[in-house]
């Protein structure tokens, strides 16, 4: 087997020295029940070839080569060809986590990059190096808020991402946090009144995403305010990172919790992705998951390391802040790259294009007599109202290589057949025009 | 090490200062000794009312943490907030300067239950010695 | 500068050597106002306007893609992968990252893919999902599997809430969770967020299960016992079958942690041995790299009975979805997993075959216990039970002459390798823990034994070199302690 740096003769030699004359030997010890008397029913090693082969063409039973106006959490942004070409360097994919950080430098300094770039674009004081994603950034920030204020209550608005919903519930749970619901307004905002009525006393996280599930800009200031009269903490939740080049930073909030994969990383089929949390600096001792920090050495050179560990699992156990080990740090190394590339301008630039994308295709639809839903101010993503079921006019858009958005059926059945549409940058006008006409017809 | 001989001191290794109705509360110098250097001090809110063997807070080093335990019940009456500004006076002072927190003793009688300096450091030495 | 005899301070003749590394500043003292990295294609639409937009991001990084290339170009040439040479980090499994396994996940249609692709254009993708799944099925001998769990803790989390919703499906809810001492963080940390109480299991010194106290503390209100087999000090543990019979005779499961499995792959499968529920960290075992701290993946793999509760959406056999599951325990996480992690994880398994698979197995364990035997003598080795693909030695001989585990490993550093996993487990006193993995060849290992046995020479005659080490790297040793009292997580700019 090509990967294994050894020989049979090899093998035998040192089988010698250790006075054995098989392998068996040391696998003896393992009672004669539990071992496996045949060989593992899978097929024999493959070739490169045969493997690229086959993956070749579980590719082209996806959809190479349609365009796809899906958003609902994971974006399609061009991704600079140098990020991959960096990240596959041995030095950065193939190492662990840098517990010795004599010979960790390169990690632990793009780490506390990463965390001030995240600091200075979300408006925090203090951010981790990463969590898994955004739906678990938000229950592990939900935590975090229940830490700090002792208490246990999560309202969450209902325009949050579905699925990041969905996890909140089931992680919540075990420890029985009261979850409440609060709805969204005929423009498809959030419905401050409700969440007025749904934030009390006992209320530790109040959750607001912006740009909302169906691409509408939330107010951070009015949804503080609410957590804020009660004592409650308010958690902003982004989904989609390449907003913040543009859109305010949520400063009102006590803590971000961030979905990173707008920012250079692939879509591919859900993840890896990367979430992170940023905060307060006097919350910092609740903060779960990885904390880089400056340090001298003893000749008084600057260096950077882990600290703060006695927050984690491996120091305190079951008192940890979370149970986070492994985090997403090579996704969390090409958002990095892809800040530093785009820059301070880059970003704006970026996020500027994404929202005029986003106008245009809107118009387009208007245009074409479609209903677009929720007229408050949007982003790149909006919901547009159907004639017919997704399910009816699915085919004819597949025909002509194009996914069209996400039926918002399953979801939110109340607004009928509602289509979410996103326009990113990637999106040539032509492709927009295409959509919106073709939308019309079926 | 000379442990003081008015304090009273437990099998975890804090130390119980009385003055009448009230008292001081820190931990002893083995105990920082064990700990290495302290990062990082966690006291609870004045006005808490602690009951004996209960955990009153946590003492971190770089690589572990320990809860502190109240020898004795009481309300917290005042804590050491020169401590948490400076965590390295538990290393330097750990029976003087390094005072965690004062409390109204809830039961005087309480403190004479425990191990006094004599005792406590003869504890210290078996301990040492495994 | 400390001064040391040059010498001494990187050994001669070993796999070290001296090379001009550059230094490279922070992102934010390289930048420049106007500099760009960037080019978007000119705007084909017109500008939208934006009535509340942000003022700007205030000292954000401006770089040219050049300055962008050579930064984290420098940055890398600090650090230490398992392409540059054996990682012996004990319970990581720090193998080799195959690039096939790079080249088919960037495949278009398969890197580009999204989520929430209607399933009738994702043929592919769950084709990918349902093979992997079968593999690890059949390599791990349970009946049924989820890949949603984004890491090895994820993994063992929804894990415990499977065992939970079972339980409650019993009838029978029960309050706590049985942890030897010798786990991993991550298992009681899971326990606790799943809304356990966690007590300990006092193991045998050498980390095996002591049936007696386990015969004491499976109790009724016992819901699982959180086992680590072979455990984290590599030892196997015979009395499984004892072990999965008394956890089941009194109404519990067996929930095993599967970082180990590269001891097992092949050889033997938990689903064989008792196990209920496990997960399987793909990033150890599968051959999915590290990448400085994660992605990883940890898929869960069940018995029967805990099917019904997997979380949602299922992948059927027919490698559709299935959303339809009313007792699920929900969603554990966005989308379907770490998907990235499965291809590259399906690579592996193609590329490695049964008899690679195997071979890898043997190899692992191989290696392991030849480094055991050249050691020995020179650490203490704390018990005479057999290792499997990973050794724990002990700093005792060191500590003497006051050189513990942790300088040690430093200094294994000025001979040019990773160093080991220093202090844990925990019941062993300065460990030293040691898994070379298939991926080490003869030559590096002899090189490293050779420089373990120096450096224990070293402890004896000159322990100061050792406590003092590493010399030859680009920083020093940190202080730590000031770093965590005063904390700085973030580049700020001079006011």
């Amino acid at each position: 087997m090509r990967y294994l740096p050894t020989s049979d003769a090899i093998r035998r030699d040192m089988l010698a020295e250790l006075g054995l004359n098989s392998v068996d030997v040391l696998f003896d010890h393992i009672p004669e029940y539990c071992r496996l008397q045949r060989p593992l029913n899978i097929p024999t090693g493959r070739s490169e070839a045969e493997i690229i082969a086959w993956f070749q063409q579980a590719a082209r039973d996806n959809a190479p080569g349609f365009t796809s106006f899906l958003g609902a959490g994971a974006y399609q942004h061009f991704r600079p060809t140098h990020l991959d070409q960096l990240i596959s360097r041995g030095e950065w994919f193939t190492a662990y986590t840098p517990y010795q950080p004599e010979i960790s430098q390169g990690t632990l300094q793009a780490i506390f990059e990463f965390q001030t770039m995240i600091c200075q674009l979300t408006g925090q004081e203090v951010a981790n190096a990463g969590m898994y994603d955004g739906s678990t950034a938000l229950l592990e920030a939900c935590m975090m808020a229940a830490r700090v204020t002792g208490r246990s209550g999560i309202v969450v608005a209902r325009s949050v991402h579905p699925q990041y919903r969905e996890v909140l519930s089931t992680l919540t749970k075990p420890r029985e946090f009261p979850i409440a619901e609060a709805g969204f307004t005929p423009d498809g905002r959030l419905d401050l009144a409700a969440l007025k009525a749904a934030v009390t006393a006992e209320t530790a996280a109040v959750a607001v995403q912006s740009p909302n599930f169906f691409g509408t800009i939330e107010d951070w200031e009015a949804a503080a305010a609410i957590a804020h009269a009660q004592g409650a903490l308010l958690v902003a939740v982004i989904a989609e990172p390449v907003s913040l080049g543009l859109l305010p930073a949520p400063a009102a909030a006590d803590i971000v919790a961030m979905e990173l994969q707008g920012f250079g990383i692939p879509g591919g089929f859900g993840g890896p992705y990367a979430g992170i949390i940023a905060s307060r600096e006097k919350f910092l001792r609740s903060l779960p998951g990885r904390l880089v920090g400056e340090a001298r050495d003893s000749d008084g050179k600057r260096g950077f390391v882990l600290t703060l560990s006695t927050r984690e699992q491996h120091i305190r156990r079951e008192k940890a802040t979370s149970n986070i080990c492994t985090n997403q740090a090579l996704c969390a190394l090409m958002a990095s790259i892809f800040m530093a590339t785009y820059g301070r301008q880059g970003l704006r630039e970026l996020a500027q294009q994404n929202l005029s994308k986003g106008a245009y295709l809107a118009s387009a639809c208007q245009k074409a007599g479609l209903e677009v839903l929720f007229p408050a101010p949007r982003f790149h993503e909006f919901a547009v109202r159907l004639r017919r079921p997704l399910a009816a006019i699915e085919a004819r858009l597949h025909q002509e290589k194009i996914i069209p958005g996400l039926s918002l059926q399953r979801y939110y059945p109340e607004l009928g057949n509602a289509l979410l549409v996103c326009a990113t940058e990637t999106i040539p006008r032509a492709g927009l025009d295409r959509l919106a006409a073709l939308l019309s017809e079926v | 090490m000379e442990y003081p001989s008015n304090f009273r001191y437990t099998t975890e290794h804090e130390w119980v200062a009385p003055s009448g109705a009230t008292a001081k509360i820190g931990i002893s110098d083995f105990a920082q000794q064990q700990l290495g250097d302290i990062v990082f001090v966690e006291l609870p809110a004045v006005g808490t009312v602690l009951t004996a063997g209960q955990s009153l807070g946590t003492v971190e080093s770089v690589k572990a943490v320990s809860e502190v335990f109240a020898p004795v019940s009481g309300k917290v009456k005042a804590i050491n907030d020169a401590l948490v500004k400076s965590p390295e006076l538990l290393n330097q002072d750990p029976h003087g300067k390094a005072w965690m927190v004062e409390v109204e003793l809830t039961d005087p009688a309480q403190t004479a239950k425990l191990m006094d300096a004599a005792a406590y450091t003869k504890f210290v030495a078996e301990a040492e010695a495994h | 500068m400390a001064e040391i005899n040059d010498n001494l301070s990187q050994p001669a003749g070993t796999r070290a050597s001296r090379h001009l590394v550059q230094n490279e500043d922070l992102l934010f003292e390289v930048s420049s106002p106007g500099k760009r990295g960037y080019q978007l294609p000119d705007l084909d639409v017109p500008a939208a306007p934006l009535t509340a937009a942000r003022a700007d991001i205030p000292d954000f990084p401006e770089l040219s893609e050049l300055e962008v290339v050579r930064h984290y170009t420098r940055l890398s040439t600090w650090n230490y992968g398992v392409d540059t040479g054996i990682y012996p980090l004990g319970s990581c499994t720090m193998k080799y990252n195959a690039r096939v396994n790079e080249h088919v996940t960037r495949i278009e249609g398969l890197g580009d893919g999204h989520p929430l692709q209607p399933e009738s254009l994702s043929r592919g993708a769950l084709r990918i999902m349902r093979l992997l799944s079968d593999y690890l099925l059949e390599i791990t001998g349970m009946d049924a599997i989820t890949l949603q769990p984004a890491a090895g803790a994820q993994g063992e989390l929804t894990g415990i809430l499977l065992v939970r919703s079972a339980l409650a499906a019993r009838g029978d809810r029960r309050r706590k969770v049985l942890i030897p001492d010798s786990a991993h963080g991550t298992n009681p940390a899971t326990a606790a967020i799943a809304g356990y109480q966690v007590e300990n299991l006092k193991s045998n010194p050498d980390g095996t299960v002591d049936m007696s106290s386990l015969d004491r503390q499976m109790t009724g209100d016992v819901a699982a016992l959180m086992l680590t087999n072979p455990n984290t000090l590599g030892i196997f543990e015979e009395d499984i079958h004892r072990i999965a019979d008394l956890v089941h005779e009194r109404g519990g499961m067996l929930y095993m942690d599967g970082a180990n499995m590269n001891a097992l792959v092949g050889r033997a499968r938990p689903g064989d041995f008792g196990v209920d529920v496990m997960h399987l960290n793909l990033h150890k075992t599968f051959s999915t790299p590290h990448g400085g701290g994660g992605p990883g993946a940890g898929p869960v793999a069940v018995k029967r009975e805990l099917e019904p509760f997997l979380p949602i959406p299922v992948l059927t056999q027919k490698a559709t979805l299935d959303y339809d599951r009313p007792q699920s325990i929900g969603r554990v996480r966005a989308f379907y997993g770490n998907f990235g992690m499965f291809t590259r994880a399906l690579a592996y398994i193609m590329a490695n075959g049964s008899d690679g698979l195997k071979q890898t197995t043997e190899d692992a364990v191989l290696n392991a216990n030849y480094i055991r035997k050249k050691l020995e003598g020179h650490y203490t080795l704390p018990f005479a039970t057999p290792s499997m693909h990973e050794v724990v030695f002990s700093d005792a001989q060191q500590a003497q002459h006051g050189v513990h585990t942790g300088d040690i490993a430093k200094r294994l550093i000025d001979y040019g390798f990773h160093p080991y996993t220093v202090s844990f487990p925990l019941v062993v006193r300065g460990a030293l823990m040691i898994e070379p993995t298939e991926s080490a060849n003869r030559q590096e290992m002899d090189e490293f034994i050779a420089a373990l046995r120096a450096i224990a020479e070293e402890a004896r005659t000159q322990p100061e070199l050792v406590t003092g080490a590493p010399y030859t790297t680009k920083i020093r040793r940190l202080d730590e302690v000031a770093a965590a009292r005063q904390p700085v997580l973030r580049w700020k700019p001079k006011s």
